[in-house]
């Protein structure tokens, strides 16, 4: 809402100095947002002055346009030119050079003289041109920027103007004037109009507030108007579609009669450009008091108006030319034609006035917030009236409005009014609530008075009665949002000021600190931060394609994902399944800003829709649900396990003196997994693995001891690598990483320390190529019995010396007991066991 | 130096004269030798078999036996004081000898490789647990709930009625399909509807976590960003505790001299609602009050829909932006960085903020 000031002055006792921005830090403090000033004079400067073409000179040029030569007074004759300066012409009249010729000798004209400056930085000066010294310019409406219309030059008798010539133009054209724009929030719809502005105004300086309603004079009573019948057969929420519908018509208006400055400048700084005299009255009227209004050519219009809703496959021709088809929710204005206009929306192309109108019907109704909200997302036309109805617009102020209205056709169209009008519908019950005399106080924190609150409240128009225990309040019919007493309570708060309200630190009772899972994630992020990955976070937003390939391990399985209705790109339209797609993308990013050694890494949701889908019905607002409504609730949410990925492209470190960087491998990315487990204390088994994203003989897949599968690791299949322009041999890795919090022990048992000596003994095993190292290790641990401490494989080795198809294993196996030195004797038959073992389930031949 | 000099004669044990300068020659040599090895070569030459030295000693053996006593005692002396010689300037040259090899070590510690990287946080992660960790020393805890969430617990619950513009508002991203009525949460506050139902009375928890707008990535906005929000509930709660509450916050992040402000605002799920600004000395342009977030008393719907009785229970909630307090407490200049995943970004930071 943008605020002209010399409107808010008519009501608000706003100082002479006071400058838009100040204006806008009063409106601060009591809740509004500051938004943005519109000042002309922060692009325009004089002087510029009325002046009059005394002569036009035609001057044929060589390029086929004419110019004209003109001599135009700019001071009164017989008076001295006061001004002073480079262009300025002693004589009162300057020689200007103009290419337009919508003006004749004796029309009076907007002059910028030199020393002007014009919106553009744009500077006036006497410059030569066409063989003369041209002094100045004759300014159009756009080149002043109060404007489109650039045909022409600004001839003031057309806009109804014949002021004395060297008339300052800038305050004859209102550009003095400046907007504070502030930001309304959605409960206040009545700061969405002058009066409000000025009302919130008096608040937060304390100051007199003047009700522009007080100054139109009323009749008591309509009766005998335009015929008018509220027939809402379908209320939405039990509330009809419109509530009161106030008819007046004005005869004999002449709507070709120029807008008046005052009132164009005024619009044009609340952002509303001038369209015609009965249509600038209507939005003057709207903003002036925040009831938006229409004008209809009366003798355009067919018999009673009939407010409906509308039937199947009815349309409406609107305003903008565009025919629209209605929904049957639609709230309508009709006529024996049908219908013309969407109410609250926008009027009928057919109804509306036009040069040629000359009676007037104007429409002042009030309709719910609901129906028009509903309407205008709809038909998606956002418009000023729309925005205030869907907020809601005081029911009281409907035939003020239109009394407006019509004194201003009246006044400034020529028009004479009808003594009989219409005024239908009924007025909603007063809100009234009950206030407690020391809720606010409690509420709040600070103790207010009586005198505070009672005058509080009465500032804002409610209507306050003393009870034995507080107060009875009667909201003002122009706020809708007063509904509680907490309502009351802020309104409290805010008049008196929120920087009155202390400070006070309660003390939450004693805290059990992070929960355990909150402490893996963090200690799972910080670990995989310590092995030198790098934390990134992406968007969950992927394509179709993306789940189907990280989201599912089998090749052309199709990975059940959540589409979204609404996609910031219709390719991104899905959300993740699995965290890698996004880092890939993050990857290439880094990649094609020059960073070939990557490793990065992200904790992220994953979306994993199961067979429920959400609710069919929502609950209704302000009521517990059932346990059991609140169960589908619940229900209807789908998974959402956290899962931890990373990328590594490149090498490990860079390349420097004495160092070689190793390249990233399928080992890093199991060694990474592993890593995660160890942190939380949660063994990870690997086996050969297979994923359709993954090289299908370099994928580790990851399980738990319980045989649940939480991953995969290795090396990314080359075909996928080079579809996204990835580095070949690149490597990644995936965990559900709430599945391994899960898994994780909730006490650790300690195990004896023995500090016997150690016997180790190494073994070498030849075992054909496709046995897993990591299940002989198992055989081998199973085998050799309590006695052995630890075994590791140390090497692989195939070749010369081993039989084709097998290969050959080195263990060291570490042997100790708890409660004496072992004998040479004791390792070896474990080992020999370990070795047993192994040969039993593999065929494993000691070397 | 090698060998006894060709033709010299074997000096007499008991030439005192003559095997003193063989003595004074050995010792000589010793010193002048400039290496262990030249050393060795020295040490063969002065005392070998066939050294002038040794040589004399064994001539004892063929002297009368009164004059046995003397040319002993004479050769023991002078033998003595050439391996005592010889013995010092080992450990000397030794000494050299090592100190030498330690020299011809050296290397230009500048040059030294990076082998391991140092890894980093994502500032915003890192930012979100310092948030967190300041609450849970005041003895709150932490909350968290799904990034996709029921419409109920992200608009209705909170008191946004069904077709009111405050919904507009908040540009939601919807799934599909409309009826299961399954959306991007829009702010962390279902989070503190779902605390109000799970957790016992009294309630202070800090919701962190992702949200979800519908607005294009550019230098300020973008479709995705990390909020908290604070929610206590207790008996006789009040805006002066709010205030305390963010005030001791705001002093936590960003040093003893924070200071805060509220002014009025609207939010369907408090009444009274703030708007809070913190004030920043440090700001580019000049010291001001920058927007931080949104707060207010909970509203009595919000907590009926969790099943508390407001006549009992009050309660304050707060939120603001992650993405919004690291802009202007470290002084990111474009949101983008934050979203990119450029390395450079995270890295600078590492496990800091």
């Amino acid at each position: 809402m943008r605020i002209p000031l010399s409107w808010l002055r008519e009501f608000a006792q706003v100082p002479a100095e006071a400058t838009a921005e100040d204006v806008m830090a009063e409106l601060v403090k009591v809740g509004l947002e500051e938004e943005a000033v519109h000042r002309p004079t922060d692009t325009l400067q004089g002087p510029i002055v009325v002046g009059q073409v005394l002569s036009i000179v035609k001057e044929p040029q060589t390029n086929g346009k004419t110019i004209n030569w003109c001599q135009v007074r700019v001071v009164p004759e017989g008076q001295q030119q006061t001004l002073t300066g480079d262009g300025i012409d002693p004589s009162g009249v300057q020689g200007i050079i103009c290419g337009a010729h919508n003006f004749v000798e004796g029309d009076k004209v907007v002059v910028t003289l030199p020393g002007a400056v014009l919106p553009g930085d744009f500077h006036i000066s006497a410059r030569k041109t066409y063989g003369h010294l041209s002094a100045g310019m004759i300014a159009s409406v756009r080149e002043l920027g109060i404007g489109e219309d650039h045909d022409g030059i600004l001839v003031l008798s057309r806009i109804g103007l014949d002021p004395e010539i060297g008339t300052d133009a800038m305050e004859l054209l209102g550009l003095y004037d400046q907007a504070a724009e502030i930001n309304v929030t959605p409960d206040r719809s009545y700061c969405f109009s002058i009066r409000g502005a000025a009302r919130e105004y008096a608040h937060a300086t304390g100051t007199a507030f003047t009700d522009p309603v007080s100054k139109v004079r009323v009749p008591e009573a309509l009766s005998g108007g335009y015929g008018v019948k509220l027939n809402d057969d379908a209320p939405i929420y039990g509330k009809p579609g419109c509530d009161r519908f106030v008819a007046r018509t004005v005869r004999g208006v002449d709507a070709t009669r120029p807008t008046p400055p005052w009132m164009t400048s005024r619009l044009r700084l609340a952002g509303i450009r001038s369209i015609s005299l009965p249509v600038d009255i209507s939005n003057y009227v709207m903003l002036e008091l925040g009831q938006p209004n229409h004008c209809y050519d009366l003798d355009k219009l067919a018999g009673d108006i009939v407010v409906r809703r509308a039937t199947a496959g009815e349309k409406i021709t609107t305003l903008d030319e565009k025919e629209r088809t209605l929904d049957v929710e639609d709230l309508l204005i009709t006529d024996e034609s049908g219908p013309i206009g969407i109410a609250g929306v926008m009027g009928g192309a057919h109804t509306e006035v036009s040069d040629a109108t000359t009676n007037v019907l104007v429409e002042a109704a009030h309709f719910d917030e609901v129906s028009i909200a509903r309407a205008r997302r709809r038909h998606k036309l956002p418009s000023e009236a729309s925005k205030r109805f869907e907020r809601g617009v005081d029911w009281q102020v409907a035939d003020v409005a239109a009394q407006r209205v019509v004194d201003l056709l009246v006044d400034l169209a020529g028009g004479t009014a009808d003594e009989a009008g219409t005024d239908v519908g009924t007025a909603p019950d007063a809100v009234t609530i009950e206030l407690p005399a020391e809720y606010a106080a409690a509420r709040i924190g600070i103790d207010f008075t009586e005198e505070q609150i009672l005058t509080s409240l009465e500032d804002l128009g409610a209507m306050v009665a003393k009870t034995g225990n507080g107060y009875t309040v009667t909201a003002p019919s122009w706020r809708h949002d007063l509904e509680t007493k907490d309502d009351l309570t802020e309104e409290i708060a805010r008049l008196v000021g929120y920087d009155k309200i202390p400070a006070t630190l309660p003390v939450a009772p004693p805290g059990r600190g992070l929960t355990r899972v909150q402490q893996q994630r963090r200690r799972l992020i910080q670990a995989l931060a310590d092995a030198g990955l790098t934390e990134v976070l992406a968007y969950p937003f992927v394509s179709k394609a993306a789940n189907d390939t990280f989201g599912v391990p089998a090749e052309g399985a199709e990975r059940k994902a959540l589409k979204l209705a609404n996609p910031i790109s219709e390719e991104h339209g899905f959300l993740r399944t699995s965290v890698l797609p996004g880092l890939i993308e993050v990857a290439k990013r880094n990649h094609s800003r020059g960073f070939r050694d990557l490793a990065l890494f992200e904790a992220g949701l994953v979306f994993l829709p199961g067979d429920q889908l959400g609710t069919a019905a929502i609950p209704p607002l302000g009521v517990k649900p059932s346990d059991e409504v609140l169960d589908g609730l619940y229900d209807g949410v789908p998974d959402q396990p956290l899962h931890l990925a990373a990328v590594l492209t490149g090498h490990d470190s860079p390349a420097a003196p004495a160092h070689s960087p190793r390249a990233w491998d399928w080992a890093d990315a199991v060694d990474i997994a592993r890593i995660a487990g160890d942190v939380l204390g949660v063994e990870l088994l690997v086996t050969q693995g297979r994923h359709q994203a993954f090289h299908p003989g370099r994928a580790a897949q990851l399980e738990l001891r319980t045989g649940e599968v939480v991953g995969y690791a290795g090396e990314l299949h080359p075909k996928l690598l080079a579809a996204h322009d990835m580095p070949a041999r690149s490597v990644a890795l995936e965990l559900n990483a709430d599945a391994l919090f899960e898994a994780a022990a909730d006490v650790i048992v300690a195990r004896h320390i023995s500090t016997y000596p150690v016997a180790t003994q190494d073994v070498a095993l030849v075992v054909p190529q496709d046995v897993p190292a990591e299940e002989v290790l198992a055989a081998l641990r199973e085998g050799a019995g309590e006695l052995l401490e630890d075994v590791a494989l140390f090497d692989v080795y195939a070749g010369k010396g081993i039989e084709e198809g097998k290969k050959s294993l080195a263990f060291s196996l570490r042997f100790r007991a708890n409660d004496r030195t072992l004998t040479a004797d004791e390792a070896s038959a474990a080992r020999e066991g370990a070795v047993a073992a192994a040969h039993e389930r593999f065929g494993a031949v000691q070397r | 130096m090698t060998e006894t000099l060709p033709g010299a004669a074997v000096p007499n044990p008991l030439d005192e004269a003559a095997i003193t300068a063989a003595v004074d020659q050995a010792v000589a040599a010793i010193a002048a030798a400039a290496t262990l090895d030249e050393l060795k070569a020295v040490r063969l030459a002065h005392t070998g078999e066939k050294s002038a030295l040794s040589l004399a000693n064994r001539e004892i053996g063929a002297l009368p036996k009164d004059q046995k006593a003397a040319a002993g005692k004479l050769m023991g002396a002078s033998r003595g004081r050439v391996n005592k010689a010889l013995a010092d300037r080992t450990v000397e040259l030794e000494a050299e000898n090592d100190a030498r090899i330690l020299v011809e070590e050296t290397v230009d510690v500048t040059a030294a490789p990076r082998r391991r990287r140092a890894g980093a946080r994502h500032p915003l992660s890192t930012l979100q647990d310092r948030v967190a960790d300041i609450f849970v020393g005041m003895g709150w805890e932490i909350a968290e709930g799904p990034e996709v969430e029921s419409e109920w617990f992200n608009f209705d619950a909170l008191n946004f009625k069904p077709d009111h513009p405050a919904r507009d508002m908040q540009d939601t991203f919807f799934v599909e399909p409309p009826e299961a009525h399954l959306l991007m949460r829009t702010h962390t506050s279902p989070v503190q509807v779902r605390s109000m139902l799970e957790r016992e009375l009294p309630i202070y928890v800090l919701c962190p976590g992702k949200v979800f707008r519908t607005d294009e990535l550019d230098a300020t906005h973008t479709p995705v960003f990390h909020q908290f929000e604070g929610l206590a509930i207790d008996k006789k709660l009040s805006m002066a505790d709010l205030r305390g509450t963010l005030e001791h916050f705001a002093r936590q992040m960003f040093g003893a001299e924070a200071q805060i402000r509220l002014r009025p605002n609207y939010f369907p799920f408090t009444e009274p609602s703030a708007e809070l600004d913190i004030w920043h000395p440090g700001a580019k342009g000049g010291p001001s009050w920058i927007e931080w977030g949104g707060c207010g008393m909970v509203n009595a719907n919000v907590l009926r829909a969790a099943g508390i009785d407001p006549d009992v229970y009050s309660g304050f909630a707060f939120g603001m932006g992650i993405e919004r307090t690291l802009m202007f407490r470290n002084e990111v200049g474009d949101m983008r960085d934050m979203i990119e995943g450029d390395v450079r970004f995270s890295e600078h930071f590492g496990m800091e903020i």
